[in-house]
């Protein structure tokens, strides 16, 4: 291996490895504060790509129609709910926040459909139209079960996945799509030729990572959520809701993935099943960090990227092995050095 | 017959009813029977639903127009039942059963993926029926020597022969390869060793592996690159077999690409644009029958067959896939009329045996992607006239003589 190919497999690792970072911090910030390990995580950000693919070759996307079903159903939960509790008042709030709020991005696609639409303005439409889809999951699928253990949470979680695989077959068909390139733009580095897209994925991850630490650390928000993840019955006892932090942890984890989907999408063809793996090799660079660490888990998604392309280049066959394989050192070095969590101690 | 009459409290109501039930069933049976020595049933089975259907609607396209082509044998009326498998191997199975037992269907066409169809040749074989598999098969012949079935597609190996030669032809000492990390990928290394083994094709520089949803072959392409190789031959198959070659295009590459019909997709030509422009793979005739030269063996039936298929299906059959049930009914034809010929009942078990002699029977029968020799004992065609070249050209594949 000479130097000049080096460079390349590290451009090329830190560009997915800057992917895996986007998912990885979602499934922690999702993780910390519902408990829940997110498995359909990369779906969603396929489903963006798939979405955005849609919109750009005129088609009206299936994941209109799971918005629109997903909102009915929530809304009906939740009005049986209110009704149950005796709080008919809060009726017309829950009808805002569980159909209308959800329905207008899906509106919005299903009479734009068919329009030839500026690329940043179908941008905008996939991600709104997605951002709804996991908050709406959490509602329907996971606050019943809020209370349960995390083996029950992430079981579901798993069946969550398979369904949302099997409906996104559905929608958009056994065939991969790539979408429309964002730039044309191309820099040479020590060499190596790097892309626009590439930059993007790279400064994408950079923001996003400085946006969550900032969030956490400045805002009310941010402290509130960091309150539930750290304590969810002493964060109830401040006054501070977790199923609010819960909705807000699941729009801004979409958000993530979302972008990811939309930034990958011109650089790799994407099926309706690619999620499950870029989203599993994510939740190693989150297991690195403990699922509880931002930095940490932003660098460990990081170093699995490089690793997946190094790997790649020694023994292509055995890549996926090794990737997985590092799961193994980092588990038992992590069982050795770190105290248990709290969940163990309140259970 | 409702519930209430089956429960009914009158006695001798009862008993006229399961009169009547019996004089039913024993109609059905003589009139059942009758047909069965009027007509030739024949059953097939494509996915026309779950992840299989986008090559399984193919086949039906197929099997439209081999249906519109000829109905009819030796003036006897063929019935044709056709059903949906829904892409799942345990269905397809089941069908495979029903519609022998319950159909007593002469013969089975079947189906979209390569287990489903390894699936149905199983119960073919057991039940003794004959088979056209339309997908390719990975099946033991039984203990007693008897295969109950033939299978359309061209040999694997076959195919990576072919366009290995054709490397060779164009001057190609080393090629790289980049395949899935799967049967397929397997297949197609396997069988490119194997040619240059043979003398028939390049050396193989490497062997690099990628999966359907990788998100980078950079790594895998730059291996290529570094083992300096004429060409490329790649492993992969449908849209994702794009990815290898956009990415050696992006990295500076200018060698030649090679491929298999695993490429003959109209989403790898979407998904690849410019970079898999000029990729040459090995395919069956009838993709471009319109070019053949005028005394090719599929220049004549392919004619015919693309002419019947945009009659009946509106469109182009400009897949490899509708062909392999073209030429499946071809075979069978032959067959049904080298029994008729022989005097035996449709219907009857001599019949279905008389099927299967007839397919070994039939010397060099053109079809729109081969010559057909089936030999007894062996699922495959043992016939190698059957593939040509064809080039990617500005998004139409065409004929290399």
């Amino acid at each position: 291996m000479t130097a000049q190919i080096a460079a390349f497999l590290t451009v090329d690792g830190v560009t997915t490895g800057s992917i895996y970072v986007l998912i990885a911090l979602g499934f922690v910030l999702i993780f910390a504060v519902t408990r829940v390990i997110f498995v359909p995580f990369g779906d969603i950000a396929a489903f963006t790509a798939l979405t955005l693919s849609a919109l750009q070759t005129k088609h009206l996307p299936g994941t209109v129609g799971l918005v629109a079903a997903l909102a009915a159903l929530a809304t009906l939960l939740e009005v049986i709910r209110l009704a149950r509790a005796r709080r008919p008042g809060q009726i017309p709030r829950a009808l805002l926040f569980y159909l209308v709020l959800p329905l207008i991005p899906a509106a919005a696609v299903w009479a734009t459909a068919g329009m030839t639409l500026p690329l940043p303005v179908t941008i905008i439409l996939a991600l709104a139209l997605i951002l709804p889809i996991a908050p709406l999951l959490d509602r329907v699928v996971f606050r019943p079960i809020a209370d349960g253990t995390v083996l029950l949470l992430l079981t579901v979680s798993v069946a969550l996945h398979f369904a949302l695989v099997g409906l996104g077959l559905l929608f958009f068909g056994p065939e991969g799509v790539r979408t429309e390139p964002m730039s044309d733009y191309m820099v040479m580095v020590a060499g190596v030729p790097v892309s626009g897209q590439t930059l993007m994925i790279m400064a994408a991850a950079v923001i996003f990572s400085g946006l969550l630490f900032l969030f956490f650390e400045f805002t009310i928000t941010g402290k509130s959520l960091h309150a539930t993840a750290v304590n969810r019955t002493g964060a109830r006892l401040m006054g501070i809701r977790p199923e609010r932090a819960g909705t807000i942890a699941y729009l801004l984890g979409s958000l993530l993935a979302g972008i990811s989907g939309i930034l990958i999408s011109p650089v790799n063809t994407i099926f309706y099943d690619s999620g499950f793996l870029i989203g599993l090799k994510a939740f190693v660079g989150a297991i690195i960090g403990g699922l509880v660490s931002f930095p940490v888990t932003a660098i460990g998604a990081l170093f699995v990227g490089i690793l997946e392309s190094f790997a790649a280049f020694q023994n292509s066959a055995f890549k996926e092995v090794i990737v997985f394989g590092v799961l193994i050192p980092v588990l038992m070095w992590r069982s050795y050095t770190f105290a248990h969590s709290e969940e163990d101690i309140d259970e | 017959m409702t519930p209430t009459h089956m429960n009914g409290s009158v006695p001798r109501r009862r008993g006229r009813n399961r009169f009547a039930l019996t004089l039913a069933a024993t109609l059905a049976a003589t009139t059942g029977a009758g047909m069965a020595r009027a007509d030739i049933t024949i059953g097939f089975v494509t996915s026309l639903s779950g992840p299989s259907a986008s090559i399984g609607v193919l086949y039906d396209k197929g099997m439209t127009a081999a249906y519109a082509y000829k109905d009819e044998i030796d003036g006897q009326k063929i019935k044709l039942i056709r059903l949906d498998d829904g892409s799942d191997p345990a269905t397809a199975s089941q069908e495979a059963r029903k519609l022998i037992q319950q159909e007593h269907v002469d013969a089975i066409i079947g189906t979209s993926s390569a287990t489903s169809t390894n699936a149905m040749f199983a119960v073919a074989n057991e039940l003794k029926v004959p088979f056209i598999a339309i997908s390719p098969v990975n099946i033991k012949t039984p203990a007693d020597g008897n295969l109950w079935g033939v299978a359309m597609p061209q040999l694997p190996s076959l195919m990576i022969k072919v366009i290995a030669e054709k490397m060779k032809k164009d001057g190609v000492k080393t090629a790289g390869f980049i395949g899935y990390s799967d049967a397929w990928g397997d297949l197609v290394y396997n069988g490119a060793m194997a040619a240059h083994k043979d003398g028939d094709g390049p050396e193989i520089t490497t062997n690099e592996r990628y999966s359907r949803t990788d998100t980078s072959v950079q790594a895998q392409a730059l291996k290529v690159l570094s083992t300096k190789p004429d060409a490329l031959l790649d492993g992969g198959s449908a849209t994702q077999a794009a990815l290898p070659l956009i990415t050696l295009r992006q990295l500076g590459y200018k060698g030649q690409f090679y491929g298999t019909p695993a490429l003959l997709n109209r989403d790898f030509i979407r998904v690849g644009g410019k970079a898999v422009n000029g990729v040459e793979v090995s395919a069956g005739p009838v993709i471009v029958t319109s070019q053949l030269p005028a005394d090719h063996f599929s220049k004549k039936i392919g004619t015919e067959f693309h002419e019947i298929f945009k009659k009946v299906n509106g469109g182009e059959a400009d897949d490899g896939f509708s062909g392999y049930t073209f030429d499946g009914w071809l075979v069978l034809l032959n067959a049904m009329h080298y029994a008729l010929d022989k005097g035996v009942k449709p219907g009857t078990d001599a019949f279905h045996k008389a099927i299967m002699d007839g397919i070994y029977a039939d010397k060099n029968l053109a079809g729109v992607h081969a010559i057909y020799n089936f030999k007894p004992g062996k699922a495959y065609n043992t016939d190698e006239r059957g593939l040509v070249v064809v080039k990617l050209e500005d998004g139409k594949w065409i004929y290399q003589p």
